[in-house]
């Protein structure tokens, strides 16, 4: 073990030279900085994969009837399509890359508690990606379920599904060990004078996301348990033929996956809440209201999950409660958007591409927001479940939250991240067409929906016919702007102009640390005083 | 933070809990075998919840301990019974 | 390991160790937590074939097996304070008796588990599904279930005790570095906890 007198602290974690060289000096690498890119580069793989399914998708969809699958085909693509997205980019995004990196450098921390814990929790990811490819690549069929691996058809299915239901248990793993990660850095290692309140709010929804993560994961991982001990022992649990109630497995699956909403949108709204003082050069309005919502929305959105089981028979109480909860856990969110606005109201606002993407995220998540009202209410529920509506409202909620906030934190953090600014024309001109193509994309799919179009089919009757070509138009729109954004952040990550300490004039700790960061972050560890605080303009 | 830890437990203490935790067994075994009808396993229920107790504060340590620990301990138990309370909202209106 | 990350502040901290055993064992009590919630609702479904199901199992061997499981903790939780005490010798011998406790408990399970499969009571076996009623399937279906898991904890609780039982021989674990062996307590005393609710659940239906 060297001491810390033989860590140099001129050298950037990117050209540091450790005890291993090549590849190796990244994937045995425990500084969360590399691992951070690990992510995302692991990350950026699979997202190609599954942008590229639902482009397929979309793509049959142009068309009423079979335009280029079998309806086998298209069940198997949206399983996929929704295992990746879900378990392997949403999930663990913004934590992963963005928490990894930036939560030690922001709460002042050399490293997090357990950087072997971390790299751990890489490899685990890495396993459960490939378990999930091994069940398309191998077995008798591609996983058919859709990637709530609904009983009782989950273990009647044919299809290779075991290694898919493991390959998300793992990755489950994965979240959870990364999220205790985070608790016990922020409980532990604070720059000194760092109190509770005067920590930034990125660490503070990492906080709630990671309790969420600890509490909630677990459960969904005996769910699937149960559920390849049916397919292999038929245990009977939730198994009709044997006793079992195939609703209980819907309680157990979205007691997790309700949350599991939350560890997506939490991170995405914290990384919003960085990106909006710093683009209005002002402190952020609300900041306790903003960590109070934080916290209320991890512990609510605990409570709600049957508000996607309206239609499966549940009890007349179970129901309006769950109504109720849904109806409370909107007010934090709005808490949120409110203190977001009055933090730009008088602000020095510089409409740059990070405070571009913030903007956007906002307006997107509203539209998904409200949406989402129109789903949590019974009635309306119960007409519109089960259709291209719930499609566009996650979709602008999962896509449009986690998507926008995800580029923008991108955007916000790249010159730290790689030392270099990427071209801010191509960024501009990128978000634009996501923008644009994202919009024509899923908005359609609120109207069809509403006229009945119901979702994971292949086929649709002809009336559904011109807001489909529309929707699929969107998408190819979508994907040139994504294809804009990611060339140019690639391109300049190698070639950039050499990006300053702070570019935007930040005021958290990351913006005080050179661009890459050193190897272990700071020289000397920062010390908060009495009045010093993270949005002090 | 060196002054928080290394409270030494003596082993008699230990012992003493154990035969707590082994009495508080009989007990539930004894109350299982009143006819109580379906009060039963609420009595098995409540001797377990004495025992885990038991558990906690002193096997686990949790009396020597920060008491942010207690409170997380207390609000992972309150959050599994929340999520019980509702998953019977279903069951038992149903 | 790489010693880039390897924190140049040479505090070792114990505290950051226990939290996240403790969170981590938050996350195996929400794990058993599903199966509890499962459990729940489908005796309070089935509460005549739960009852008559439970018939089969021998409370003897589950209080046997009850007061195993709680020795062994005492004995682990005394060996923490021998090793505060800085007496190498009774730490070792209090860890070795928790672990062939612990192969007790599993030689009883063994057997317990062989009576059932001599019976013909497996998970999908043709004396359950032609024979048995729906509640009593489930309440076998979850028997194995939970005591096969709470077994597989067994076996991952004693591979820690014998890791940490080697360190404190070796010396790397001791009185100022206890996290190790502190956490294989915490560890052991969760599969204390689980089988504190599982025994009544389970043994004590009348």
């Amino acid at each position: 073990m060297q001491t810390a007198a033989q860590i140099p602290h001129d050298v950037n974690y990117l050209e540091y030279k450790g005890k291993y060289k090549g590849i190796f000096s990244w994937i045995f690498s425990t500084d969360h900085k590399r691992i951070a890119l690990l992510y995302l580069y692991s990350m950026m793989t699979m997202f190609v994969v599954g942008v590229s399914l639902g482009l397929a998708m979309k793509l049959e969809l142009i068309a009423p009837g079979k335009t280029i699958m079998d309806p086998q085909t298209y069940n198997a693509l949206f399983t996929v399509h929704g295992v990746i997205m879900i378990f392997m980019i949403v999930i663990p995004g913004l934590p992963a890359v963005f928490g990894n990196f930036m939560l030690p450098i922001m709460i002042g921390a050399k490293d997090v508690a357990f950087p072997k814990v971390n790299l751990l929790s890489w490899y685990f990811y890495v396993l459960g990606a490939v378990l999930v490819i091994s069940s398309v690549l191998f077995g008798n069929g591609i996983p058919d379920t859709g990637w709530t691996f609904y009983a009782p058809y989950s273990f009647k299915t044919g299809t290779n599904l075991l290694p898919a239901i493991f390959g998300a248990f793992v990755l489950g793993f994965s979240s959870i060990l990364t999220g205790l990660n985070f608790i016990v850095t922020i409980h532990r290692m604070r720059a000194p004078g760092m109190t509770w309140f005067k920590m930034p709010l990125f660490p503070w929804s990492l906080y709630g996301t990671a309790w969420i993560q600890l509490l909630a994961t677990p459960v969904v991982g005996i769910t699937l348990v149960l559920v390849a001990l049916e397919r292999i022992f038929s245990i009977g649990v939730f198994d009709p033929a044997l006793g079992g109630d195939p609703v209980l497995y819907q309680h157990l699956f979205w007691i997790y996956s309700h949350p599991a909403v939350y560890v997506m949108i939490l991170p995405a709204m914290g990384a919003i809440s960085e990106i909006i003082p710093t683009f209005s050069q002002k402190h952020i309005f609300g900041y306790k209201a903003i960590i109070a919502s934080t916290l209320a929305i991890a512990f609510v959105g605990y409570f709600v999950w049957g508000h996607h089981m309206f239609t499966s028979g549940m009890s007349g109480t179970a129901q309006y409660t769950f109504s109720i909860l849904t109806f409370i856990v909107a007010i934090p969110s709005a808490i949120k958007v409110f203190n977001w606005i009055s933090t730009m109201h008088k602000g020095s606002i510089n409409p740059d591409i990070p405070f571009l993407w913030a903007v956007t995220f906002i307006f997107v998540f509203m539209i998904g927001g409200f949406s989402g009202l129109v789903l949590g209410a019974l009635a309306t529920n119960v007409y519109v479940h089960d259709t291209a509506f719930v499609v566009a409202h996650f979709h602008f909620i999962v896509f449009g939250g986690v998507g926008f906030a995800f580029f923008g934190a991108m955007h916000y953090w790249f010159p730290k991240m790689f030392g270099r600014m990427y071209d801010k024309v191509w960024a501009k001109v990128g978000w634009a067409f996501f923008t644009v193509g994202f919009l024509t994309l899923y908005s359609p799919m609120f109207y069809l929906g509403m006229i009945g179009m119901p979702r994971r089919y292949y086929d649709y009757l002809p009336e559904f016919h011109a807001a489909n070509i529309l929707s699929t138009l969107g998408s190819w729109v979508m994907t040139f702007g994504l294809l804009i954004i990611i060339i140019n952040l690639f391109r300049s990550a190698k070639n950039g102009a050499i990006a300053p300490i702070n570019p935007w004039n930040g005021k958290t700790l990351e913006w005080t640390v050179p661009s890459p960061p050193p190897v272990e972050n700071f020289d000397e560890i920062p010390v908060y005083g009495e009045k010093d605080g993270p949005y002090e303009y | 933070m060196e002054n928080e830890k290394h409270h030494i437990v003596p082993y008699r203490v230990y012992f003493y809990i154990l035969l707590a935790l082994i009495t508080l067994t009989f007990g539930s075994i004894g109350i299982t075998h009143i006819n109580v009808g379906e009060y039963s396993v609420l009595g098995a229920l409540i001797f377990s919840t004495i025992k885990s107790f038991l558990v906690l504060t002193w096997f686990m340590h949790l009396k020597f301990d920060q008491p942010f620990l207690r409170i997380m301990v207390g609000f992972v138990a309150l959050v599994f019974l929340a999520v019980i309370f509702i998953t019977f909202l279903d069951y038992y209106y149903r | 390991m790489e010693h880039v990350t390897q924190h140049s502040d040479p505090h070792y901290d114990q505290e950051a160790s226990k939290l996240g055993m403790w969170l981590f064992i938050f996350t195996e009590l929400l794990l058993f937590g599903g199966l509890f919630i499962v459990y729940s609702i489908y005796r309070f479904l089935n509460p005549e074939a739960f009852q008559l199901a439970a018939q089969a199992l021998n409370p003897v061997i589950g209080a046997i097996n009850t007061i195993i499981l709680l020795v062994s903790s005492m004995t682990i939780a005394m060996s923490t304070s021998a090793l505060q005490k800085k007496n190498k010798g009774l730490t070792v011998f209090l860890l070795e008796i928790t672990i062939m406790l612990a192969l007790i408990f599993l030689i009883n399970k063994y057997f317990e588990w062989g009576i059932k499969f001599d019976h013909g009571i497996w998970p999908g076996s043709e004396h359950m599904i032609n024979d048995m009623s729906k509640g009593e399937i489930l309440f076998f279906g979850l028997y194995f279930v939970m005591t096969g898991l709470h077994a597989l904890h067994i076996i991952i609780g004693m591979i820690i005790i014998i890791v940490a039982l080697n360190k404190v021989q070796k010396g790397t674990v001791h009185a100022d570095r206890p996290s190790l062996l502190e956490n294989a307590g915490l560890y052991w005393h969760l599969v204390d906890l689980i089988w504190i609710f599982l025994f009544p659940l389970f043994y004590l239906i009348h």
